[in-house]
């Protein structure tokens, strides 16, 4: 049957994308293009770049990208088996790398590994804020909205949905 | 279950306040708002709720799990939510956080796809988010500087010294992460190892 092998496609491809997927499902995407719109014909690269395009716009882990690029290829059944593929053998993971974690805490090797690594991370997604913003900020305007939003979410509690709420319309008038 | 925790011995010391522990409601429920919240990114929203709202974790304890996940295989958050879950809540708890996380966009990304393809009016949208985007640039920033203050605030130099070397390698000097990684990480692991 073609449905099961597409569907058993869809399973093996992002099961071995989530193992590549280190820092983020973000990193995965350029593979899932090669593989989605050059090797499987799934989809054309105009139809990629919506597809992704719709996945910023949705609130959520950047991860359900994979979500509608399942979707896009064989429907409720393609979403759903994707996501599980992407999301199921790193999760497993996790819990196993979690639970030993957490059975150790407190020896020298833990204190050590996460001493170690939480200084890198913070570099890393300072880096990653950065990187965002180049790629956001063509404009005066939008240098502004970056600038503003760090200001008010950092010093005032002021709920980030208004703030993007904002930054939407302005985005929406074309002023930015 | 028993809610009430046994009140303290006089002779104990009192710990700093024992972590609240989340029900499988609280932790569906919070996950979800993390997820439905989550315009540019989910971490900012975590930590948000994790830290800020429902105080389940320390600022130091919230680092070092999202420290841990990020090297992890996988997206970071969804990692997280498992480690969380079942830490406060056992295997059942990994699963409720998960698909709390992962649940409600599926549907909404499922319904947009949908609606896109009968009527779809991207470049509207695209313009709509450059404006959210440039915003959840500045959210990150304010959230990694939120995060970072616990490293500051430490004695050991050697963190922030860590940190910014990582930043301005990655983030300013554009230099490659792989190589970047293979030099930075065994020495903060190191330096760790010396410190602990």
């Amino acid at each position: 049957m073609k449905d099961l092998g597409t569907l058993g496609t869809l399973a093996w491809f992002f099961a071995l994308m989530s193992l590549f997927a280190i820092g983020g499902a973000n990193s995965a995407v350029p593979e899932i293009h090669r593989f989605a719109v050059d090797v499987q014909h799934w989809m054309t690269d105009p139809q990629f770049s919506d597809i992704f395009g719709l996945a910023q716009l949705t609130p959520g882990p950047n991860v359900i990208v994979v979500t509608l690029i399942g979707y896009h290829v064989a429907g409720l059944a393609g979403a759903l088996v994707a996501t599980l593929a992407m999301c199921g053998p790193t999760c497993l993971l996790a819990f196993y790398v979690g639970r030993t974690f957490d059975r150790f805490r407190g020896a020298s090797w833990q204190v050590a590994l996460a001493g170690g690594l939480v200084p890198v991370t913070l570099g890393l997604t300072a880096a990653s804020a950065v990187v965002v913003a180049r790629a956001a900020d063509d404009t005066w305007v939008a240098v502004g909205i970056t600038v503003a939003t760090a200001l008010m979410t950092y010093w005032i509690r002021v709920n980030p949905l208004w703030i993007f709420a904002v930054a939407a319309l302005l985005g929406l008038s074309g002023v930015v | 279950m028993n809610d009430a925790p046994p009140a303290p011995r006089a002779t104990e010391p009192v710990a700093a306040a024992a972590p609240p522990r989340p029900s499988l409601s609280e932790l569906f429920v919070a996950y979800a708002l993390i997820s439905l919240y989550g315009f540019g990114g989910v971490l900012a929203w975590s930590r948000r709720m994790m830290v800020e709202e429902r105080r389940w974790l320390t600022p130091e304890q919230f680092n070092e799990a999202y420290a841990l996940c990020s090297f992890l295989p996988g997206p970071n958050i969804v990692n997280f939510s498992v480690i969380f879950g079942s830490r406060v809540r056992g295997p059942l708890g990994g699963l409720v956080a998960l698909v709390g996380l992962l649940g409600p966009p599926m549907l909404l990304i499922i319904i947009i796809g949908a609606l896109y393809a009968h009527y779809g009016d991207l470049p509207a949208l695209r313009r709509a988010l450059i404006g959210v985007t440039a915003a959840a640039a500045g959210l990150i920033m304010s959230t990694v500087a939120k995060m970072a203050l616990p490293l500051f605030r430490n004695r050991a130099v050697s963190g922030p010294v860590i940190a910014l070397a990582t930043f301005g390698a990655i983030g300013i000097a554009q230099w490659p992460l792989p190589i970047v990684l293979a030099v930075v990480l065994p020495i903060s692991l190191a330096l760790a190892w010396v410190r602990r």
